[in-house]
């Protein structure tokens, strides 16, 4: 996939040669490379031993919004990537599930955005714990950029700072649990 | 009151610049209008018929009067000189050009004040009731709890692309003056026998096009547990709420379809995995945002007045006014005093001009600690005035045009923009409001009626709560024209109900007369001084269908 950013030690970069091929539909034949599949058909193509949890998966899994992340836990381990498909930047499912891949299943890889990915969403994407963002094909990724920051207070929670400003604010300490 | 600090100034600030540059992206081309849409809509900012109106927040409708002279600043420069006031505690302004938006913004963030979330499939304006802090039959302040969830919602990244809008409301009195029961989450806050501070949670509220009161999911909720709890609660509705129908993607639908006990089910499953985390609240965190609303510095005062009392008995007008427009105080020799925003025909129900919203902002500065509320029934409160001072603010209010002594009554009716100015409506509200309450300008008659609430609704959004209102007028269009549905029975509070539809829709013209055959039926029927809701539920729709509908006849 290109037109592609990731978060890196050394904050975020462009991607131009990004091996992965996002499998939309199950095609016949499946492209060559490294293969970004949906749930079924991941689960389709997966040896027993993947499936047992006992070997690495060459395959990417992506989901789709009506998908339960909680299903990949058995896989979680031996899993390259996982991406989360937005249809429509409006449909704000992906969000929670990033939030329970990173905060409760514990997924500690690639965590990539793709479908309607934009400028003006990408900040929230990373607060929920996505640090890969495929950005819509006609947009242009170096622009897109820009929208990673956001907001700099976060009041509330997120992956990315799991304590309420409550809790991070000077002298709040006292009652940490 | 409560007032920022760096970080809320920081994140105002941030987000204003953040919406000026995507302003700035829409008009040179950069973004779609699809694209721009949830984006402008996230800052209160919609596209109408005429112009764009811009939703300003009044955060559970508290005020200053440095705020209100700001929104008058704002009527007058960037408005046709008046803002209206809406039933989520909030202020509309109407006639806003796309170029100004970002200078507006600016202007109210110099108050404190935003357009944040106003509007969108996210966390709405928290709203309560009008008189937290100061009505007698309150517990403890709501205020507190409404800041702190405020905060929570405000850009909170995981929920700002819900299925559908969102709104909270929170009560803490024994009355239930906040319509808790219509909200996607109604919170009764109360303590239990050894003085612990719970919450009972009412999910899957609202009305628009299918009308469903709020179902308990959880009783004796620590109020610690607050901010977890709604979260689960989002977090069920963001992953299972439908996306396919907009009329369908409220969360009462999906409490509807999965039924409440599953869906309270889901909930705390949920619940059950964040519960005793860092979003579990802090007496600290408590503590701080309480301080901010602090009862102000109230005299030692009897609770009777004399020069007051010499007022009452020699000035029947005055005596009028002050048995519809008060609302009692917890402060002794205080009361809270509404100022009505519906005068008759001159003006729409709402609707403040920027000299009256500064006249507002002097009595509340001369007679209050200068603070105002907005009450969802559009109307505006003092909170704090003293009893001696009440015949000079009457007469102040009186000269300001908002001083009509119809709180409660037939005509403090509550109505959206309506086919005026709203490009979702079906047809006019405004016209409708005006010649009902042209109809029953009477003063005695009015009075005589008692407690009657009027609600018209320009479509089945429903922004005025037509469903809940005594009379409910709802518009709709049939072959594109513009026609009235009419309700009866529906109720608010805790004894909330849902109005049933008498019968066939009318036309404009018809509305006054239909009007008055129902209340004609009510006084035919009413026993002793019962309000016309309680008769409707005494003695059902029937005689009242039937005198309105056979007069129609026999006058066609």
């Amino acid at each position: 996939m290109n037109n592609l950013i990731k978060l890196g030690t050394g904050g975020a970069h462009l991607v131009a040669d990004d091996p992965w091929n996002w499998v939309r539909e199950p095609l016949e034949p499946l492209p060559d490379g490294p293969l970004l599949l949906p749930l079924a058909l991941w689960r389709q193509r997966q040896s027993e031993d993947v499936l047992a949890g006992r070997a690495d998966s060459r395959d990417g899994l992506w989901l789709a919004p009506d998908d339960e992340p909680e299903e990949l836990a058995p896989w979680l381990a031996g899993l390259p990537l996982i991406a989360l498909e937005f249809p429509s930047f409006r449909d704000g499912r992906a969000y929670s599930q990033a939030y329970l891949l990173r905060t409760r299943l514990g997924w500690q890889g690639e965590l990539r955005s793709v479908g309607d990915v934009l400028r003006d969403q990408l900040s929230h994407m990373r607060q929920c714990g996505f640090d890969a963002f495929a950005v819509r094909e006609d947009k242009s990724a170096a622009d897109a950029l820009k929208g990673l920051q956001g907001i700099s207070v976060l009041y509330g929670r997120s992956v990315l700072e799991p304590r309420p400003l409550f809790r991070r604010r000077i002298g709040a300490d006292e009652e940490e649990c | 009151m409560y007032q920022y600090d760096e970080y809320d100034h920081a994140l105002v600030l941030e987000r204003v610049a953040q919406f000026r540059d995507q302003i700035e992206r829409r008009l040179n081309g950069e973004l779609s209008e699809e694209e721009f849409l949830p984006l402008r809509l996230q800052n209160g900012l919609y596209l109408q018929k005429h112009a764009y109106m811009l939703r300003v927040a009044i955060p559970y409708g508290t005020l200053s009067s440095v705020q209100m002279r700001t929104l008058a600043h704002i009527a007058r420069h960037y408005d046709r000189d008046y803002g209206h006031f809406t039933t989520r505690q909030n202020i509309q302004f109407n006639w806003i050009e796309l170029e100004q938006v970002g200078d507006i913004l600016e202007r109210l963030a110099e108050v404190e004040m935003h357009a944040i979330q106003t509007s969108g499939n996210c966390v709405r304006n928290i709203t309560t009731e009008a008189f937290a802090g100061v009505a007698a039959d309150e517990l403890l302040d709501p205020r507190p709890l409404a800041e702190i969830l405020r905060q929570w919602s405000t850009v909170n990244p995981e929920f700002l692309y819900l299925p559908r809008k969102f709104k909270i409301a929170i009560c803490s009195a024994e009355q239930d003056r906040a319509a808790i029961m219509m909200h996607d989450i109604g919170l009764y806050l109360y303590r239990d026998a050894a003085g612990e501070l719970l919450l009972r949670v009412m999910v899957g509220g609202g009305l628009g096009r299918t009308p469903i009161l709020g179902q308990q999911v959880r009783e004796a909720l620590p109020w610690r547990h607050l901010l977890s709890y709604i979260e689960a609660i989002l977090r069920v509705f963001n992953r299972h709420g439908r996306r396919d129908n907009k009329y369908k993607a409220r969360i009462k639908i999906l409490v509807k379809a999965l039924g409440v006990e599953a869906f309270a089910r889901e909930v705390e499953e949920e619940w059950q995995h964040i519960k005793d985390g860092p979003a579990e609240l802090t007496e600290a965190e408590y503590r701080r945002v309480a301080a901010f609303f602090a009862p102000p510095a109230y005299e030692a005062l009897s609770d009777t007045d004399l020069d007051y009392g010499s007022a009452l008995a020699g000035d029947a007008e005055f005596a009028r006014w002050a048995a519809h427009n008060l609302q009692a105080h917890k402060v002794p020799g205080y009361a809270a005093v509404v100022l009505s925003t519906k005068p008759g025909p001159a003006m729409p129900p709402g609707d403040v001009t920027a000299a009256q919203m500064e006249g507002i902002a002097e009595l509340a500065e001369r007679y209050g600690f200068g603070e105002i509320r907005i009450a969802h029934e559009q109307n505006l409160v003092l909170p704090d005035v003293r009893k001696a001072d009440l015949h000079a603010v009457w007469q102040r209010a009186r000269e300001l045009g908002l001083a009509t002594p119809n709180i409660g009554l037939l005509t403090d009716i509550i109505a959206c923009p309506g086919g005026d100015y709203c490009s979702l409506a079906n047809a006019k509200s405004i016209p409708i409001a005006q010649a009902i309450q042209a109809r029953f300008e009477d003063l005695d008659h009015l009075h005589d009626l008692g407690e009657l609430s009027l609600n018209i609704s320009g479509c089945m959004n429903a922004c005025a709560h037509h469903h809940i209102g005594n009379i409910g007028i709802l518009g709709v269009d049939k072959n594109g024209s513009e026609w009235y549905q009419v309700t009866i029975g529906g109720a608010q509070g805790k004894a909330s109900a849902l109005g049933k539809v008498i019968g066939p829709a009318f036309g404009a013209e018809q509305i006054p007369e239909v009007i008055e055959r129902l209340v004609d039926t009510f006084l035919a029927y009413r026993e002793g001084d019962e309000p016309f809701v309680d008769t409707v539920q005494r003695i059902g729709l029937e005689p009242f269908k039937e005198r309105v509908y056979r007069q129609q006849e026999a006058s066609a």
